[in-house]
This record gives C-alpha cells, sequence and structure tokens, in this order.
C-alpha cells in the first residue's frame, strides 16, 4: 500500500506495518479466504447439509450392487468382501467432497459477466482464490462429514484395519487430490474463452474420469486394459488413490510413491493452467477490443 | 362434455409442446449437444453393467438382458421426467418465489394443470427415444414370447409410475409455498433417481421401503420393467394404480391447500 490520498486512514498504518512481500499477501489472502468461506459455509449449514446428503446416494447404490454380487459369490468380488467394499464406499463420500472444485461450467458465467477483469486486476493469479475459498470451505465440509461417517458405519458395518501411517498420508492425499483435480479442471474451464458450447467437451472429461478415477468401482475391479489406462491418466490420483491410501493397507512404498505422483501431476497441471491461461488471456483481451 | 374436462390436460399439454419445440427450433444445435450427451449417458450405462457382468451372472435373480430391460425404462422415464415433469416444477418454484405465479392463477384454466404442462423442454425427447430403443433391444434379446397384453400392462405400470413421480414432484414443489427456497431437491432427487438403473429389490429391506413409498423409485421403473420381464404379480399392479390414486388425490388437496397459503407479489 503506497501513495493514495493523505489523510486516509491506511496510510498512517502504513508507516507502521512493513510492506507485505509476495508471500505474505498469499498468507494473508488465503487465511482470509478461509475465513471467509467458512463463515459462508456455516450460513448455508442446512442446504448444505442436504446437499451433502444427496450426494450420499451414489456411493450407496454402488455399494449395493457390488456388495450383492460379492455375496452372490461367496463373499468376494475381485477379492473385495463386501466389508472391504462398505469400507471403500464410506471414505469415497468424504474424497468426494475433497474433490469439489470450481465449477468448470462457472467460467462461461466469469467471462460472460466480465467477472474476469476484475480478477485481473488483482495483484495475484487469480486461481489462488479458488483454491483458498474451497480449501476453506472443506474445513468446515469435513467437520459436517464426520457424523454421515458414524451414520454409514452403524448401517453398513465397514471392514476398517487402519494404522497410523494410512491416516497421516491420506491427510495428505486428500488435499493432494484436490489439488490435482483444482488445476485439472481450471485447464479444461478455460475452453470456454473459445466456444460457449463447451459442455459436451466436459461431459466427456467426466464420463472418462467416473470410469477411470476409482469413483464409480474400485480400480482393481476394472479390466485389465483400463486399469493400465487409469495408470496413465490423473484421474485415479483424485479418487481412487487416497481412499486406498486410508483403507487399502498400501504398503509404505505405494503410500509414498502415490503423494509423488499426485505432486507431480499438480506441477504439470501448474505448468498447465500457465500456458493455457497465457494463451486465453491473449483472446479474451482480443475479443474485447 | 366430461369427457372433454379429462382431455383438456392433454390437449393443453400439446398446445404448451407445440409452442416450446417452435421456440426450441431455433436452437437447433442444442439437439446435436442432446444427442452427443444422450449417447455418452447411454455408453456409460452400458459400461457398468458390462462390468457386473464381467464378474457374475446374473444380479439378484436378474439377467443381463433383464437389468438392460430396467435401464431403459430407467432412461424412458429419465427423458419424460426431463422433458415434462422437472422443467414445470423448477419453474413453478421459482414463480413462486418471485410472487410471478399470479399470471397463472388469474387464467381460466385448472391452475394445477396449468403449472404442470406449461414448459416442455423438446430435446429431452432424444432421451425418451434411447430408452424406447434400449427396451426394444432387451427385450429381443430377452427372447420368448412378447404379447400385445405385456406391451399394455408395461404401457399401464409406466403412466401409473409417471403419475407416481408427478405427483410426488408437485407435493415437494408446493413445499415451496412455505420455505420459498427448495432448489436443493433438483439435485437431490436426481441423485436417489440413479438408484432406479437397478430393480429396488437388490436394496436392503429399509431402502426398499424408501425407494417405493417415500420416493417412488419403485413405482416409476421397477414395477414397469417387471411388466416387461413377466415378473409382475397382479397384486403388485392393483398397489401401484391404488398407491398412483391415492397420491394424486392427496397431491389435488395439497395443491389446494398449498395455494391458500400463497399470497402473491402484490398481496
Amino acid at each position: 500500500m503506497t501513495g493514495g490520498l493523505a489523510g486516509e486512514p491506511e496510510l498512517d498504518r502504513d508507516r507502521f506495518v512493513p510492506r507485505a512481500g509476495l508471500i505474505r499477501g498469499w498468507v494473508d489472502l488465503y487465511l482470509t479466504m478461509f475465513r471467509v468461506a467458512i463463515l459462508n459455509n456455516i450460513q448455508y449449514r442446512v442446504a448444505n447439509y442436504f446437499y451433502m446428503i444427496g450426494m450420499i446416494a451414489e456411493p450407496v447404490i454402488y455399494l449395493v450392487v457390488w456388495s450383492t454380487i460379492a455375496r452372490q459369490q461367496g463373499g468376494a468380488v475381485g477379492g473385495l468382501t463386501s466389508g472391504q467394499l462398505a469400507a471403500y464406499y464410506i471414505v469415497w463420500t468424504l474424497v468426494r467432497q475433497m474433490n469439489i472444485v470450481f465449477t468448470v461450467y462457472g467460467w462461461d458465467e466469469r467471462i460472460r459477466q466480465g467477472e474476469l477483469s476484475a480478477m485481473l486486476l488483482q495483484p495475484l493469479f487469480p486461481i489462488h482464490w479458488d483454491i483458498a475459498f474451497l480449501a476453506g470451505w472443506k474445513l468446515v465440509t469435513i467437520v459436517m462429514w464426520l457424523p454421515i461417517a458414524v451414520v454409514l458405519t452403524l448401517v453398513f458395518s465397514p471392514a476398517l484395519n487402519i494404522r497410523v501411517i494410512d491416516v497421516a498420508v491420506f491427510a495428505v492425499a486428500i488435499w493432494g487430490a484436490y489439488l490435482v483435480r483444482t488445476m485439472l479442471y481450471w485447464i479444461l474451464g478455460m475452453a470456454s474463452f473459445w466456444t460457449t458450447r463447451a459442455g459436451p467437451l466436459f461431459q466427456l472429461m467426466f464420463t472418462a474420469e467416473l470410469l477411470l478415477s476409482g469413483r464409480l468401482v474400485p480400480l482393481s475391479l476394472l479390466p485389465d486394459w483400463a486399469q493400465r489406462l487409469a495408470d496413465v491418466l490423473p484421474f485415479k490420483w483424485t479418487f481412487g488413490y487416497p481412499i486406498d491410501a486410508l483403507i487399502g493397507q498400501l504398503p509404505a512404498g505405494e503410500l509414498i510413491g502415490g503423494l509423488a505422483m499426485q505432486l507431480l501431476w499438480i506441477v504439470v497441471g501448474v505448468i498447465g493452467v500457465r500456458i493455457v491461461w497465457r494463451i486465453a488471456i491473449r483472446h479474451y483481451s482480443a475479443v474485447n477490443g | 362434455m366430461a369427457g372433454r374436462e379429462v382431455l383438456r390436460p392433454i390437449v393443453l399439454a400439446g398446445r404448451f409442446f407445440r409452442i416450446g419445440a417452435l421456440n426450441e427450433l431455433q436452437y437447433r444445435a442444442n439437439f446435436a449437444i442432446q444427442v452427443f450427451q444422450s449417447a455418452i449417458a447411454l455408453g456409460t450405462g452400458l459400461a457398468v453393467l458390462a462390468l457386473v457382468f464381467s464378474q457374475t451372472t446374473e444380479l439378484n435373480g436378474w439377467s443381463e438382458p433383464e437389468l438392460l430391460v430396467v435401464m431403459g425404462v430407467h432412461i424412458l422415464m429419465g427423458g419424460v421426467i426431463g422433458m415434462v415433469i422437472q422443467p414445470n416444477m423448477v419453474r413453478l418454484m421459482e414463480d413462486i418465489r418471485r410472487g410471478s405465479l399470479d399470471f397463472i392463477l388469474t387464467k381460466p384454466d385448472d391452475a394445477q394443470v396449468l403449472v404442470s404442462v406449461r414448459d416442455i423442454q423438446i430435446w429431452q425427447a432424444v432421451d425418451g427415444l434411447t430408452g424406447a430403443i434400449v427396451i426394444v433391444v432387451a427385450v429381443a434379446q430377452l427372447g420368448g414370447a412378447f404379447g400385445l397384453g405385456q406391451a399394455l400392462l408395461f404401457g399401464l405400470a409406466f403412466v401409473l409410475g409417471g403419475l407416481t413421480i408427478y405427483c410426488f414432484w408437485l407435493i415437494l414443489t408446493v413445499g415451496a409455498f412455505w420455505v420459498v427456497r427448495i432448489d436443493q431437491i433438483v439435485e437431490l432427487f436426481e441423485g436417489v433417481y440413479q438408484s432406479g438403473r437397478w430393480p429396488v429389490t437388490i436394496y436392503p429391506g429399509w431402502l426398499q421401503v424408501s425407494l417405493t413409498f417415500l420416493v417412488p423409485i419403485a413405482f416409476a421403473v421397477t414395477v414397469p420393467a417387471q411388466a416387461l420381464t413377466g415378473r409382475l404379480t397382479p397384486g403388485t399392479l392393483a398397489l401401484a394404480a391404488g398407491f398412483a390414486i391415492a397420491l394424486m388425490a392427496f397431491t389435488r388437496w395439497w395443491w389446494r391447500f398449498g395455494l391458500r397459503r400463497y399470497s402473491g407479489a402484490s398481496a
């Protein structure tokens, strides 16, 4: 904060507070956005709770179908028992919440309504707003999720066998998943700079993700070729991997390796966001004259 | 005279359909997009079925072609909901919230009929068509004798199921007279509706009861699918008919009760 009109209160404060550096600016932004998002989420808690409960229908359906098959086959399908499937789909509900990122459909509005122009005036790269706001939102969501998890556990009696390291890796991996998915959907959402009919493109991506992330079924139930395909795509690091990290009793190598893969995809995503953003912004300015 | 009264909703729906069609035909690219989306949804559904049957030969007594029937009915009913029921109910919620329901109440026709048929999304018919094709293919795969009787039974069960779902939606929407903001129920319903992709008999008891009487997915999808796969007992059909009639009577009363609560934008 420099300059401005003499006598403004900020000027007085400026004498005592050192000028914020870039890092300091980030920290301030994140802390403030956390606070805003938390208050916002608490304010609409009833509506949000309905939303969360509505989201439970999906995993319960998958769980019932696959447990039925497991029971018919004498207790297990593809090596997974009903109890393990229950554990998978209960953790699923939290990972699904962590997966919520700024919607690709929101880009259309940002561009059409000119919100983007305001974003461009901010000194920080706009992705930080989205990351910070939704991260704060999730802090409340995690707390709200706990009672749901208790109820689901009582109803579906999952087989839980969790080590300390699993919990530690899971606690990191859900945030890694959030970042991977944020980058992915930022890049995809920016397609709205070029077309107002990006809907089919988004849907193709959603479908690929649904099938190859572990959201629909644990990846081990997919045919071999599909599993190999999932290995080279980012999706499984946003869904199947965090769940397996907590309940899959993965060896330490795989646990850490998974985090490394998340980091790799985050880096790739950041580079992708930067490149696409630069081209997109040039395009945006051109349209506006 | 009485006959014309009964047909009135259908005539009105036809008129509104024509208006909707004329309006939407301006945006023909939307048709291509809808076809694409339906194709993706169908592909996903088929992939899931293939996945299930790569691990087993039957699901709770239902073979693969039989589950394909269920999927077809699910898509078809989803098309009907997306074409007629949901757009009208969403618009009704909006009108109640903004007070513009006044414009409907001043018209000479029955208000409940008007709010139920005035908005028709014609491109959703693509989903209906997809569902119908899936049903035909699945029934052909089933082999065996498929007679006119079975087709009529299916038609009856499907109409009853559609009416039940319509009543369910209107009952919830009328709740907007008290709660004002209930747009979340659209997503809630879409989530729960996915359960109909499978016969409700596979769900645990408490869930089965909920999916039959609380959210009538069973009557909307499973019962018509039972008619096509030779599983429908007279008892189930009678229950479906009785439930639909009772629910329609209740919905009528509930709608009037809610209207008394509505005090318009200007009042």
